[in-house]
């Protein structure tokens, strides 16, 4: 039996029914379906039709299956063709009934936070010749709205990060010390070296020689080296001390007089030092005033609030340093410090409305940094640490840097660079690769 | 959550005080219902039959906003998702972001089992445990089903670790879910072309699903919604992870969207995230620098959201930084930050033995702990009280001072010239500048040690005993 059958005619045959489903209908013998257009034929006739053609398509390809034919690769061949109105896979046509033929509408929707509506305090760094100093540029940090590089408010400055110079030699991991073997003996070098070569935004002068245990370097001696550093490069420095709470306030005096009117950032007025005097040579040379406290939201407002109201520091001359703890030897309680201090900020506490700096370097403190391999023979190998070392330290700084950290102190060219590149990248000036992530799956990598 | 107070989760709790718990009170039980350090089911009474309500509904009420779902069976399983804020200071986050790492089915076998045993074996120490990686994501790279089903064969029989199936051709996956469906693989993934019959593959095997949508949020809700309504709720969100430049700006945006959106209770986006760091490979040139930004993708990433990532580098440079990050965010904040100030014995010490002194921070007192008994060095560890701060910031903020460490030999009724033979003390190396001030306020004789505990059991092996003056 072998009959022509054209989609017109069976259109012509059931146009007076209204027809919605074919029942005890079998289609026997050849098949020869002439489908043409789709004009004027019936949609719930066509539905009826394409659920019994089908139906025999089910039973065809079952018995391929039988004869041992790759019917599912072929079927799936086809789908991936992605030819339009293709038919649906055997499984799906079973469940036809219980099933989603589109995807169900949504739109995505979220608000922006409402109570972020305390600005951070913009603080400059550096004076150029029309405002007193000599540095060719300056830098601003701080005037967030919302926390770093969210979509809820611009963020109004990048990130910076200014790099370390010691003024004598000290101890370094090797990676580190490696790349500063040529100017570890003259500050000035040093500092050129990291702006010309490294990309410093900022050079920090750590006057450690003046330490009584160290050196006792005299706070005169010590402010020739901050001239000298000065001289050497044009960007806005940083000033640290020895970290001796006798001997800094001296120190950073004396070199606060030395730089009068660069606007550099002296570090650090803290609670266990005669903060009144370095507060005051800022004020009097016209500095900001690093606050560093210890992981402890509580103390650092009280170290701010005793700087504005019993030393008068101006609100646009305070920088916060929270402390940084490396990964791995609690940067978990640095981070959260640094989120807290800044969502508080945010939120309307205005004794924590400052930018934020990170003593980043402190990541080479820990041994997967710096350690040839690791102590612990239960350990899995740890790889070469030359690699070790730079990526410690951008973690350190990159999670910090999600917290609201504005600033970061480093060392390694290598961690400079890509936690510039990172941070900009999330700041939005850093263009995108042209890159189809849409197969990644299949990607040789 | 949808409650924040004890006292609303009391009120469907027994009241009657009854200690099955452990708790003494129903009212101390509810309040770790709410901190969820208990569990509901802690509670024995309310499993009888006619709490069945309360029950429920103090279920619905105590569910983290953000969907928990689990990949894998046995004990490597994990969990991901159940987060219930946006900062963890607020409460924690749970669930630790589960790391993956690639396989592709056109590698040669013994390079696929070689790598895999890596992905399984790799373990860094890290105060009394140790961090490992979670789960191995196979990519159907050949296009061939059976390859693809193979190469999964081969992994299952390699490791144990929960496995991701990737591929976006659905006799792929089906291939490779008749090879796993034991395992209760994550599929990889349903997306706007094929969700149909990755739906159906989900249902059918009853196995989580990732559902992909590069950068198109709508067109997320609308698959996520879909397949709720199809009947499944075991979703993991990948809303593309861009490698580079405004694009991975676009990416972060949409990670904390999705995020901010679950947590504030718009209950159809808030499952687990996925994020793809291996993508920095596609527009990096050498290994170095591709894993390098691969791990900085992966920090961001655990950091802002992420609960389950695939990379692909698997050099321990790599795969250190990214299980620190992951322990750094999800370590309980709650957790003190400090140990007992007191004299600690590690080991079995006698009056030879040395007596080394260190700081109670947390950190620190376990690092140098688990390094002295890894080494099996007897000896008194002395957590002198600095506020729970390191030795070195310690030393310069004045909480470790000499003064300090002969309050804590007293307070502690440690007696150094009895209860040792040599009356010497060693102190951390960087602490190196109180020395003289320890002696003259203890006078002992005072040592000092390595900068780096790490450096301890060869530091003993030179200089213990000590040589008589």
């Amino acid at each position: 039996m072998t009959k022509k059958t054209k989609l017109t005619d069976i259109t012509q045959l059931f146009k007076d029914f209204d027809i919605e489903a074919l029942e005890g209908v079998s289609i026997e013998g050849d098949i020869e379906l002439n489908i043409t257009g789709g004009g004027g034929l019936n949609p719930a006739l066509a539905y009826a039709l394409g659920q019994e053609i089908s139906h025999i398509s089910l039973h065809m390809a079952n018995i391929g299956r039988i004869l041992g034919y790759p019917v599912d690769q072929l079927l799936a061949q086809s789908l991936g063709m992605g030819v339009a109105g293709a038919p649906s896979p055997v499984g799906e046509m079973v469940a036809a009934k219980t099933k989603i033929q589109e995807l169900l509408a949504a739109k995505f929707e979220v608000a922006s936070v409402k109570n972020w509506t305390n600005p951070i305090q913009e603080v400059t760094l550096g004076a150029t010749s029309g405002d007193g100093g000599s540095r060719k540029s300056t830098i601003t940090l701080g005037g967030e709205n919302a926390l770093p590089y969210y979509f809820d408010a611009e963020m109004p400055h990048r990130n910076y990060i200014t790099m370390d110079v010691f003024d004598m030699p000290i101890g370094m991991a090797k990676a580190v010390k490696s790349n500063y073997d040529d100017v570890i003996n003259d500050p000035a070098e040093w500092a050129k070296k990291v702006v010309r070569d490294f990309n410093a935004d900022m050079v920090t002068i750590h006057l450690i020689s003046t330490d009584p245990l160290i050196k006792d370097t005299s706070a005169r001696d010590a402010a020739k080296v901050v001239e000298d550093v000065l001289q050497a490069v044009d960007v806005p420095i940083v000033i640290g001390g020895s970290g001796n709470p006798q001997k800094d306030p001296e120190v950073l005096e004396k070199a606060a007089e030395a730089a009068a009117g660069e606007r550099v950032l002296l570090a650090s007025a803290s609670l266990n030092l005669d903060y009144e005097r370095i507060a005051k040579a800022a004020i009097n040379n016209g500095h900001v005033v690093l606050s560093w406290t210890q992981l402890e939201i509580n103390a650092q407002k009280e170290l701010n609030r005793k700087l504005m109201k019993q030393c008068n520091v101006p609100r646009d001359s305070i920088i916060m340093d929270p402390t940084t703890a490396a990964l791995g030897y609690g940067l978990d309680y640095a981070y959260s410090n640094m989120e807290r201090i800044r969502l508080a900020g945010l939120m309307g506490d205005d004794e924590l409305t400052f930018p934020m700096s990170s003593g980043t370097t402190n990541a080479w403190g820990a041994r997967e940094a710096w350690m040839v391999s690791s102590p612990l023979a239960q350990d899995s190998e740890w790889g070469p640490r030359e690699y070790r070392g730079p990526i410690w330290e951008i973690v350190t700084g990159l999670a910090l840097s999600l917290a609201g950290n504005d600033m970061f102190m480093m060392m390694h060219p290598t961690s400079v660079q890509v936690l510039k590149e990172i941070t900009q990248t999330l700041y939005g000036s850093i263009e995108s690769e042209a890159v189809d992530i849409s197969n990644w799956v299949g990607a040789e990598v | 959550m949808k409650i924040n107070s004890p006292l609303e989760a009391y009120r469907y709790l027994p009241g009657t005080n009854c200690g099955e718990c452990g708790e003494q009170t129903c009212m101390a039980f509810a309040a770790h219902l709410i901190d969820r350090s208990k569990k509901l089911t802690d509670c024995t009474p309310m499993l009888e039959q006619k709490f069945s309500k309360k029950l429920k509904d103090l279920q619905a009420l105590l569910a983290p906003e953000i969907r928990e779902v689990e990949i894998g069976v046995g004990e490597k399983a994990v969990k991901i998702g159940g987060d219930d804020v946006l900062y963890r200071h607020r409460l924690t986050f749970f669930d630790p972001t589960a790391l993956a790492y690639d396989v592709w089915d056109t590698m040669p076998e013994n390079e696929l089992v070689e790598r895999v045993k890596k992905i399984h074996d790799f373990k860094k120490f890290y105060v009394g445990n140790f961090l490992t990686l979670d789960m191995v994501a196979v990519r159907c790279v050949s296009k061939d089903p059976k390859k693809f089903a193979d190469t999964v064969k081969k992994v299952i029989g390699t490791t144990d670790l929960p496995l991701i199936l990737c591929s976006f051709d659905p006799e792929v996956l089906k291939a490779g879910l008749e090879v796993a469906k034991d395992k209760n693989p994550l599929l990889y993934a349903a997306n706007k072309d094929n969700w149909q019959q990755v739906a159906d593959l989900a249902l059918e095997y009853n196995v989580p699903v990732t559902l992909f949508s590069p950068d198109d949020l709508d067109t997320l809700k609308s698959l996520a919604v879909t397949f709720a309504k199809m009947g499944t709720e075991k979703l993991v969100l990948d809303p593309g992870t861009f490698p580079s430049g405004k694009d991975l700006k676009k990416t972060f945006t949409n990670f904390l969207k999705i995020r901010r959106a679950g947590v504030e209770g718009d209950r159809d986006i808030a499952y687990p995230i996925m994020a793809v760091p291996l993508t920095a490979w596609m527009v990096q040139d050498d290994a170095v620098s591709a894993s390098y930004w691969e791990t900085v993708i992966a920090s961001i990433f655990t950091i802002k959201y992420g609960d389950v990532m695939i990379m692909h580098s698997i050099e321990p440079y790599a795969l250190l930084p990214q299980l620190h990050i992951r322990d750094t965010i999800y370590t309980d904040p709650r957790k003190p930050v400090s140990v007992q100030p007191a004299m600690y014995k590690v080991g079995t010490p006698d009056k030879d033995s040395p007596v080394l002194v260190t700081t109670n921070f947390a950190l620190t007192y376990y690092t140098v702990e688990s390094d002295l008994a890894s080494s099996k060095v007897n000896c008194f560890l002395w957590a002198i009280d600095t506020d729970g701060i390191g030795v070195e910031a310690a030393v310069a903020g004045g909480q470790l001072t000499a003064a300090k460490i002969k309050k804590g030999i007293e307070d502690s009724g440690f007696d150094l010239k009895n209860d040792t033979t040599h009356n010497t003390i060693v102190l951390p190396g960087l602490a190196a500048r109180l020395q003289g001030d320890v002696e003259d306020e203890t006078g002992a004789r005072v040592m000092v040690g390595p900068a780096d505990s790490g450096r301890l059991p060869g530091w003993m092996e030179k200089n213990w005993p000590p040589k008589a003056k």
